[in-house]
Formats: C-alpha cells, structure tokens, sequence
C-alpha cells in the first residue's frame, strides 16, 4: 500500500470528525504552543542581554574596588601606570565614576545619567562619537570641563541646533560640549543614549568623591583576557592586601553564567511543557482507543478483503501522527503569535529558533507514534471475523 | 480448487467444548457452482469462515488451488484472501463513509497496484455490474440492490478464481435477488468457482450441485457432481 493513499485515508477520516480531532489536538496546541512562546522569550531575553554584553566592549574585565577590609586604596594613576607596563596583555584602562547630574542649556533642564571616564573609554566600551572630538590625554591631565553627550541629550536639549560648541550647564557648573555620542539603543529616556560623559578627574571634583570604583579594562586578546585578569589580581592583591577589598571578572564569565541560567530556566520550563504535552499524547490515545472501538466493523472488513496487519497498523497510526502533528504545527504558530505579541509588550524581539522549531514539531508526531502505537497495534490484531459481528 | 479433509473446528464455551466442524471433508472441482445448506447452527457459517481463509481449523487440512492453508499465518492468510477469494456478504459489508468506486478499489489499494491500474480495473468492475453511473455515490445513497452490486464489483476486482458468497440474496426484495443471483450465474459462466451458503432451497437449486451440512458435517450431496 502506497503512502500517500494512507495519508489520504487518514485526512478523510479525520476531517470526518471534525470536532472531535480539533479537542484532540487542543492538548497537544497547548503544550507546543506553551514549549515555543516560553522558549522564544527567553531566547529572546537572552539574546538581547548578550548582545548589551558585546556592545560593551570585547575582552572587557571589571574591576570592582570595593575597599572592604582595607585601610588601603589604589588611585587611578596607578592602575593606568600598571596597565601601561603590561601592555603585553592589557590593551587599555578606563576608570568609572558614575552618578547622576542635571544638565542645563537655555532653559532646558534634563537629569541624566554622568560618567566620567578618561579617553580609553573608547575603545575599552566600544563608544564612539558620530560628531565633535572625543577626550585626549589632555582633557584629563587638565580636568578640562568638556563633556559627551549621548543622542537623547542631544535631541531633548538641542533640537535641531548643532550642540558641538555650545556650553551646558552640569550641575551648575559650565562645560563645553565637544562631541556627540553615537546611537547605542534607541535614543529613548533611560535608554544607553540618556548620558553625558566627562573626564573622570573632573567628575572626582564634580561628585566631591575622590575614589573611584570602577575601572573597565580590556584585554588584549580573547587568549590573554586570563593572563589580564592574573596581572591584575596579583597587583591589586599586593595593593590593598586583602582579596575582599577588590573584584576582578571578565565578560565571558558574566556570559556563560546568563547562559547557564538561561539554559536551566528553559529546561525547567520546557520540562513543564512537556508535561502538557504529555497529558495531550494520553488524550490522543484514549480517542484513538475509541475509535478503534467504534471501527471494529470497518477494520474486520478491511481485514476481510486483505488488509494485512501492518495496513491496519498503519492506518490508525497514520491518523494518530497526523493530528498531533496537525497539533504541532498550530501550537508552533500559536506559541510564535504568543511569544512575539508578549516580547511587543516588554520590547524583546522573541522568535524561536529553527531548532526549538524542528525540535517541538518532532517531538509532537513522537508523542503521536508513541501514544498511537498501542491502540494501532490493538485494531491490526483484532479477529476479522468477530469484528464482521460486531455491529 | 478446494479440498478440505478431516476438518475440526472446537470452540471453548465455558467448560464445554462446542464441535462447530465435526470431521467434515468435502471436495470443489475448479469452475464448479455448490450450494452449501444447512440449518443454523449446523456449521455452515463456520465453513465458509475456513473456505475464505477469515479462520484457521483446529486440525484437518485445507487445500485451496492445492496449497495448504490451515497452518498459514495472519498477513499469509490476508494475502490469500485478497488475491483468490472474493467475499459477497449477506449485509454486503461496504464502508459506509467511502464512495462505490472507493469501496471496489480498496482490494486493489490493499494489493499494492499503482493509482492507475486501481483506478482502471475498479472502473471495469462497477461498469461490468451495471453501476457505471454510480462511481461517486456513498453505500447510503444506493438500494439494497445496488449496494450488493457494488459488493460483488468489489469481489471481482481483484480477480479471484473463488467467490464466495454468504446469503447474498438474504437482505434484499425478491426482485433484486433475482438480479444478483442473474450476476452470480454470469460470473461462473465466465469459468469462477462460485461458492454459495445459503438457507433458501430455491437459490440452492439454481446450483450445480448441493452439500448439506449438519452438526458439522456433510449429510448429503446432491447435484451434478
């Protein structure tokens, strides 16, 4: 018997029942379509996290001064002058201050995210200007009072005038605005282009807080980010004396720990799925095993005219795997619909993956044959002559 | 064409065993037309179970076209229904959801022939039992008449040398049965080996000869044998 003839057989009889195969279906609707909308937003979660990661910078390390346990401190001198007699292994340092100012020019007002950093901050966090110039060596020797400003700022305060040039005032004081930040996100309010940055020697005075925290450093290479972050660890061991005074970690570290949590929840996840898509496959086996019930007579004449056991085997399970994968393919575009309507709401572009995609389609015609194959087996060894009896 | 020798059949009821064939032996020359009668319960549906290879004996032999069968499998015993007998029921026993053409090219689906040569030789079986006009018609759409028809296209369709036909006449008007039984001649004259049970000693007469079957086994034979 040919293939498609048992596909045709197995579409008519199930369009027969229309009802009953569409309740059939739900279960395994729901739990595919559950599999694919939960999956498709944490992979879009996911995603959105490490690309932010990557647009900080590549072979970033950080390092938290956190001065716990230590009487001792480390200036930013310091560090850079370390960094500059390891520049086998360490590309760059930029130091962080961070806080928040309110920017003024005219008579706009606008509180904003600061940042004072020094002139390796663009390459260290992959920022660069679309417009003006960025810092120098000397905007920081000097503590010049230039600023960067990022595209939000630029629109919100100066419209359509251009603002390299122009004067701001940064809580109070005056800066000379030199350069325009490029677009990082959206030029949204709070987004990465809601912030203005200054050399960090002038942000200490601004803020009245000498100490810096944070530094970024980039490594030279992906190989030598390790050997970065020994140098770095032994140096500041050796400065503050206290392993808890400081904290070095890199971003491939921060990486692959999102991706193991990311990886758990979708197991998790994914395993309560499937649990639906379990009670889905037993729904599909307990209308299967009326069906057979209720085509004793059909089966005992198709027997009757030389149906062999594997035909009628065939045959029910043909039908089993075509309504759960008609199942599948419904719950793959309803979980899609799903998760792109919610990743709308919360602003993550949620897609599945080919994978997650494949993987739920074979898996629903799976639980199709896994759960079809008992009452298919049962209807191939039914006796054609007790079942030409039955009525 | 048919020889069946010593053949038991024991079913279990309860603690008692119930001898549906009792030693029966009986003979069927190829292109012969028997009549199989016989009280109910005399065994006689249990025969015609073994002869079209729906059931296997309990012991005996089976000789169909001078193969043993008795001792065949499930999908052999499928195979050989499929090709050599053609089954005509009393209840004609057509899927009541498929069209006429469908139902008469289900052996041939069965038999593994390409989409054409089912299609062709279903055509020529429904046109041969005058439904050429009926292709497309559900089983419930017809007469009990008709519907019979469309039974025997479906017994001829794969072209067996046997058919074998259980109270064809038993759930139609007179007239109709008539008709049948006019087609069930036709079919032997064109050299079929024609098997038919029945209680009706008027139908039983239209054949060559006559085999009487009591508490499982042959009483009489009467006829031209």
């Amino acid at each position: 018997m040919k293939w498609l003839q048992s596909f045709r057989m197995a579409f008519k009889s199930i369009a027969g029942n229309k009802i009953r195969a569409t309740l059939t279906m739900l279960g395994i609707i729901i739990g595919v379509g559950a599999v694919i909308g939960m999956v498709s937003l944490i992979e879009g979660a996911t995603r959105q996290i490490k690309d932010t990661l990557q647009g900080m910078g590549t072979n970033l390390i950080s390092i938290n001064v956190l001065g716990r346990g230590s009487t001792r401190t480390a200036t930013a001198e310091e560090i850079i002058e370390f960094a500059e007699t390891n520049s086998d292994v360490i590309e760059g340092v930029a130091p962080l201050i961070s806080g928040t100012a309110t920017v003024k020019y005219g008579n706009k007002n606008l509180s904003t995210n600061l940042e004072g950093t020094n002139e390796a901050y663009r390459t260290v966090r992959n920022t660069d200007i679309q417009e003006g110039r960025f810092f120098n060596a000397l905007d920081i020797e000097r503590r010049q009072k230039v600023v960067l400003i990022g595209t939000y700022i630029s629109q919100e305060l100066f419209g359509n005038t251009d603002p390299v040039g122009q004067n701001v005032k940064i809580n109070g004081e005056i800066f000379k605005v030199i350069g325009i930040l490029e677009t990082k996100s959206n030029s949204t309010a709070q987004s990465g282009d809601d912030k203005v940055i200054i050399p960090y020697t002038t942000a200490s005075r601004l803020q009245r807080n000498s100490q810096i925290r944070t530094y970024y450093v980039q490594g030279k290479t992906p190989e030598t980010v390790d050997r970065a972050m020994q140098v770095l660890e032994a140096f500041l061991f050796k400065k503050f004396n206290s392993t808890s005074a400081y904290r070095v970690f890199n971003q491939a570290d921060m990486l692959e720990s999102i991706s193991e949590t990311t990886k758990m929840l979708t197991m998790m996840l994914g395993g309560i799925a499937g649990i639906s898509l379990l009670v889905g496959g037993i729904g599909i086996m307990n209308i299967m095993l009326v069906t057979v019930s209720e085509r004793t007579r059909e089966i005992g004449i198709r027997k009757a005219i030389g149906a062999k056991r594997r035909n009628i085997l065939g045959q029910f399970l043909i039908e089993a795997v075509v309504v759960s994968c008609i199942g599948g393919i419904i719950g793959i575009l309803l979980g899609m619909a799903l998760a792109n309507g919610i990743g709308k709401l919360i602003q993550i572009s949620a897609s599945p993956s080919f994978d997650t995609v494949l993987m739920s389609f074979l898996f629903s015609a799976f639980v199709g044959i896994f759960f079809g194959w008992y009452p298919a087996n049962k209807a191939s060894k039914l006796n054609p002559i007790e079942a030409l009896r039955v009525e | 064409m048919i020889r069946i020798e010593n053949m038991y059949k024991i079913y279990r009821m309860g603690t008692n065993d119930v001898y549906a064939l009792n030693g029966i032996s009986l003979h069927i020359k190829p292109k012969e037309f028997v009549a199989i009668v016989g009280p109910s319960g005399s065994g006689k549906s249990t025969l015609m179970n073994m002869i079209g290879c729906l059931d296997t004996p309990t012991s005996g032999k089976y000789f169909l076209d001078g193969k043993e069968v008795s001792k065949l499998k499930d999908d052999a015993l499928a195979d050989i229904r499929n090709k050599k007998v053609g089954f005509v029921f009393q209840t004609f026993n057509l899927l009541p959801k498929l069209t006429a053409l469908e139902n008469v090219e289900l052996p041939l689906v069965y038999m593994g022939l390409g989409r054409k040569e089912i299609h062709k030789l279903a055509v020529e079986a429904l046109e041969k039992v005058g439904l050429g006009d009926r292709f497309h018609h559900k089983p419930s759409e017809l007469s009990g008449g008709q519907q019979q028809r469309v039974a025997i296209a479906r017994a001829l369709s794969s072209r067996p040398s046997l058919i074998l036909a259980d109270e064809p006449t038993g759930a139609l008007d007179s007239k109709s049965g008539e008709e049948i039984m006019q087609m069930i001649h036709e079919l032997h004259k064109e050299g079929k080996t024609i098997v038919l049970i029945t209680h009706e000693n008027d139908i039983a007469n239209q054949a060559e000869r006559i085999i009487r079957i009591h508490d499982g086994i042959v009483v009489e034979e009467s006829g031209v044998a």
